[in-house]
């Protein structure tokens, strides 16, 4: 009988419903909030891992402002992130409105775009890059094929060893081309039609309706990748480690670097706190310029 | 008319073609140099084409390094990938249903949570999660890059999916009810069918995303039998232990190969699923 009655709790809608989502719920308590509190307690703490934490308040927070690397790695990640994730959209517009027309091999071309993009996160190619750019590897080489002959250093010079990185980044283009795609053929073509009775040109019906209307997806994949370039980090890990004189360190590699390789967990920690509160800052930037350029009244 | 019709075409297919090849100029490099001589790989950099083709390259890398060869960690990738791509999936559809058919108490809460988490990104947890799998006596087992999983800690997956259950038409479900079925039942008989679809694109991307993934492996996993192909790459590529390119190449070659062939044979669910959803690749 008194199954019974469980069952009956169990089996109405709101308890379903908190059921179902019970794996989250814990997930986010298991891995999210308790981390993050534990975080917090060792920010405020001299802490190396090995021995036991010792309280020392906010002295972490205040290490940072004396800290010239942390400044340094700051500078570097707003450069990578402000300088890639544009120049990655403009890109992946660009060839989204080219391969907009259809043809017999289209799809063979958005696969070659897109390739990159699928196993561009991975080491091998990290790796592969680092090779390229080396003094005697692939791109020297071409450059000496049509008459440069470099032995350049690209990844030992403080000059140029970022864009490297930047672009790494902006080769992986093909998801956000394959977003645009999908958003253009959206777009009405009634309205190109209209236009063109009225005698636009293509330039003013670009900007006058394509791009008022893609707005919506240009803020997500803003949004996204700013995020996702700040936090950038296999790429600084394994192919610069962040030479040449700190010129490509990321945020995240100097806070592994302080909490793993330097033991200094603690202030790791404080790192990651603040990283959080950029993180944090840039997004609400964002959100907060959105009703200044998207056009959200739809079609 | 024609002519010009014609030429427009032409430089068209040209360009667009142009930045194709340069797109993966790279990644053909790569594929191509394994099978090089590997010490020829440099001195012959600007040829594709092997002028002598040898699979010496595979032979001596798959020996691997410390007495483990590629063989195991091929084999650690593909049971971490495919444990937490199961717990992802399992994890991640029930939650999703039960966000996107049930009413109850704190389900506005776990949106926003789901909306956060798919902003916050596995870097701004690296050192929290550091400290407190550390504390459940974790690191070095598997155990931080599976579990988890289950617990649908990737709120993108779960957005997908919910957006696909929203999309379903609640007479199914009503019908169902009529019939008898719990809300456990329905979840099993009708909707899961039903998204099949949605989660095939999120095994897709699920299962790339833990085989590529290294930054956790690296917090993690510290003797190298254990070492996923990721991890054991980047050490095997350190410029201390190997100067064999050639080796290097073709190991780097099997490790993206996985994601190759999903590419080749599941592209329209890559396509749709970025398209629909704004995953990345």
């Amino acid at each position: 009988m008194k199954n019974n009655s469980i069952r009956k709790t169990l089996e109405k809608e709101s308890a379903a419903g908190i059921v179902c989502t019970l794996p989250f719920t814990l997930g986010i308590l298991l891995f999210i909030l308790v981390p993050m509190g534990i975080s917090l307690y060792y920010s405020l703490c001299d802490y190396n891992i090995l021995s036991p934490p010792t309280f020392v308040g906010l002295d972490n927070y205040v290490e940072m402002f004396s800290d010239e690397t942390f400044f340094k790695a700051i500078g570097v990640t707003f450069f990578y992130a402000l300088i890639s994730v544009p120049l990655r959209l403009v890109f992946a517009l660009i060839v989204a409105m080219l391969l907009l027309r259809t043809t017999r091999i289209t799809g063979f071309y958005r696969a070659a775009y897109y390739l990159p993009s699928i196993i561009g996160g991975s080491v091998a190619v990290s790796i592969l890059w680092r090779r390229m750019f080396a003094v005697d590897g692939v791109v020297n080489n071409l450059l000496g094929l049509i008459g440069i002959d470099t032995r350049f250093a690209w990844l030992g010079d403080t000059r140029t060893a970022i864009w490297t990185l930047i672009l790494l980044a902006v080769w992986q283009f093909g998801s956000s081309m394959l977003i645009f795609l999908s958003s253009l053929k959206q777009i009405p073509t009634t309205l190109y039609e209209a236009a063109r009775v009225d005698g636009a040109s293509r330039p003013y019906q670009f900007f006058h309706i394509t791009l008022p209307l893609l707005t919506p997806t240009i803020f997500f994949n803003l949004v996204m990748q700013m995020i996702q370039g700040f936090l950038a980090f296999t790429q600084s890990y394994i192919i610069t480690q962040g030479k040449p004189m700190n010129s490509t360190l990321f945020y995240t590699v100097y806070m592994y670097k302080q909490s793993f390789e330097f033991k200094h967990t603690g202030y790791g920690a404080a790192l990651a706190w603040v990283m959080l509160v950029i993180v944090g800052i840039i997004t609400w930037i964002l959100f907060a310029t959105k009703r200044f350029w998207v056009y959200e009244d739809g079609v | 008319m024609k002519k010009k019709q014609l030429l427009q075409k032409i430089v068209y297919h040209v360009v667009v073609c142009g930045i194709g090849l340069l797109m993966i100029y790279p990644l053909v490099w790569m594929i191509m140099s394994s099978f090089k001589p590997t010490d020829t790989i440099f001195t012959t950099a600007q040829s594709l084409i092997p002028e002598t083709f040898t699979l010496e390259n595979y032979v001596n890398g798959w020996k691997g390094f410390g007495k483990v060869g590629f063989g195991t960690f091929f084999l650690n990738s593909g049971f971490i990938s495919v444990m937490a791509t199961i717990g992802t999936v399992a994890s991640s559809s029930i939650v999703a249903y039960g966000l996107s058919r049930c009413k109850f108490p704190g389900r506005r809460i776990l949106f926003v949570f789901m909306l956060v988490s798919m902003m916050l990104p596995a870097q701004v947890l690296m050192i929290p999660q550091y400290l407190w799998y550390q504390k459940l006596g974790w690191v070095g087992t598997y155990l931080p890059l599976i579990v988890p999983f289950f617990f649908a800690t990737q709120g993108f997956f779960v957005y997908l999916i919910t957006n696909f259950i929203d999309g379903i038409p609640r007479d199914l479900d009503e019908a169902a009810k009529i019939d008898g079925c719990s809300y456990y039942m329905i979840f099993f008989r009708i909707i899961l069918p039903l998204i099949v679809p949605a989660l095939v694109t999120v095994c897709i991307f699920s299962f790339i995303w833990r085989w590529d993934d290294f930054l956790s492996a690296l917090l993690y996993i510290n003797e190298s039998a254990r070492y996923p192909v990721s991890l054991a790459l980047k050490l095997f590529s350190d410029p201390a232990s190997s100067s064999d390119y050639g080796a290097m190449f073709a190991m780097s070659t099997l490790s993206i190969l996985p994601a190759m062939l999903i590419f080749i044979f599941f592209q329209k669910f890559l396509v749709e699923g970025i398209s629909t959803s704004g995953l990345k690749g």
